[in-house]
């Protein structure tokens, strides 16, 4: 079993984390974006980052904390309009950002996840998104070509994860994850809950643990979600 | 634009959703249009962060960080509704299983040109799922102000910014009329009221022919 057992610490977990690394995640407006690493990747003071995932969040909320406190050099998303500073940074030429149709996105992560070279896909053509790009026609259509994507770490949010990194997400907070979760060198997974092995329902794991290489302990959201923040405002 | 004005855009929206739709809405004046659904007509809504069959905002308390929808508001689950990840979530969109998008726009040309995701060098929100539901959704609709800050018709000739997918709108449904999408521009099938069809045409910067059966939105 212990060479199987993948939980480990948030400490641990940092160190695979540079200056400079790749870091995809898995979360859509911060909702399944794991927060006890985005904080430890805060408080531990790791910077220039290439950030890959669906959006900035909001300013204070999921990846939002990084791109707001300026860890980022670069963001590769479909997003950013939710998290302004996003914005301020993209127009003051001190954040560089890539944008992708959302599924266009989903699918080059999901390509890089499973081990394939990249996706045909005809979203965005005549459009600025297909400008500067390989095309390829393939029986009588028309493609654009766009390579996957992996990463060095890979972070994801689970609400339930097992011994064996074997992981269940939550409602909506499932979104990137699952994708994330494979796309990775180094995965890491934040689970609201630690169980062990058999104690997850075999056939509604969503992402089997070998996809993921370390598990470690939620300590929960540290921030207000911005529909509490509306509420306490009216 | 006035909370009635964005309730008689969403009630006039609402009317082209019919049984057993399929149906996306953007952030803004399309969440409200579920609330003007007629109780017979059943649909599924479906949301591109992994959910097909959402339901109503939930009572205050009642929230669930983990349910949101794709503009990050809490939402529910309607019954027999489903969650899944991002990639099946524009599965669904890509291969045209969704039968109507009704989203907002920046500008509308007259062939129906959609640009809403980009005002270059001013504001630069990003594409989001947008792209694919233009491009793939089987019913495009646009819901959105006749004007712009500047007082500028929102519909044009040809839109000044960049796409998010070439002839891909079927209706617009603004403050002042609603329009179909024709093969010779624009054709003006509805007027709100109190605006008449020589002002909307005045403010309407783009090829329009009238319907033959004019109706007037009271």
């Amino acid at each position: 079993m212990s060479g199987l057992n993948k939980v480990g610490t948030l400490v641990a977990a940092l160190s695979h984390i540079q200056d400079g690394s790749t870091l995809m995640y898995g979360g859509f407006g911060g909702v399944g974006t794991p927060p006890t690493i985005v904080k430890g990747i805060l408080e531990k003071g790791i910077r220039d980052l290439i950030l890959i995932g669906n959006d900035t969040g909001f300013p204070d909320i999921g990846i939002g904390k990084l791109v707001t406190a300026g860890r980022a050099k670069k963001v590769i998303a479909s997003h950013i309009g939710s998290n302004p500073n996003a914005g301020f940074m993209m127009t003051a030429g001190t954040l560089e950002v890539e944008f992708y149709p959302q599924g266009t996105l989903a699918e080059k992560i999901r390509a890089g996840g499973v081990g394939l070279g990249g996706i045909l896909v005809d979203v965005g053509l005549g459009t600025i998104v297909a400008e500067g790009k390989r095309q390829y026609t393939l029986a009588g259509a028309s493609y654009i070509v766009e390579p996957a994507l992996t990463a060095d770490i890979a972070i994801v949010h689970a609400k339930r994860a097992d011994h064996l990194g074997n992981l269940v997400y939550d409602k909506s907070g499932r979104n990137f994850n699952p994708l994330v979760a494979m796309a990775g060198i180094f995965t890491i997974a934040e689970a609201d809950e630690i169980v062990a092995p058999g104690e997850l329902d075999p056939e509604l794991i969503v992402t089997p643990g070998i996809f993921v290489d370390m598990v470690i302990q939620s300590e929960g959201v540290p921030w207000k979600w911005v529909w509490e923040k509306t509420s306490a405002a009216e | 634009m006035g909370e009635d004005v964005r309730c008689r855009i969403a009630r006039r929206a609402a009317q082209e959703v019919s049984d057993g739709m399929v149906v996306n809405l953007g952030i803004g004046i399309p969440t409200l249009v579920p609330d003007y659904i007629k109780a017979d007509v059943h649909v599924l809504i479906h949301a591109e962060n992994g959910i097909l069959g959402s339901g109503p905002t939930p009572a205050p308390g009642k929230e669930d960080p983990y349910l949101c929808n794709a503009g990050g508001y809490p939402i529910s689950l309607a019954k027999g509704g489903a969650y899944c990840d991002s990639a099946t979530a524009f599965a669904m969109i890509r291969t045209g299983r969704i039968d109507m998008t009704i989203l907002g726009a920046l500008e509308v040309s007259e062939r129906g040109d959609l640009a809403n995701w980009i005002v270059p060098g001013r504001r630069v929100p990003g594409i989001g799922g947008a792209m694919e539901l233009a491009q793939k959704a089987r019913q495009v609709v646009v819901l959105m102000n006749h004007l712009n800050h500047a007082g500028e018709s929102k519909l044009k000739s040809q839109c000044t910014l960049p796409l998010t997918a070439p002839a891909c709108v079927n209706l617009i449904i603004t403050d002042m009329a609603v329009f179909r999408v024709g093969a010779e521009g624009l054709i003006l099938c509805e007027i709100m009221a109190p605006y008449t069809a020589e002002q909307v045409i005045h403010h309407t910067d783009a090829r329009v022919s009238l319907a033959e059966q004019m109706i007037t939105i009271p």
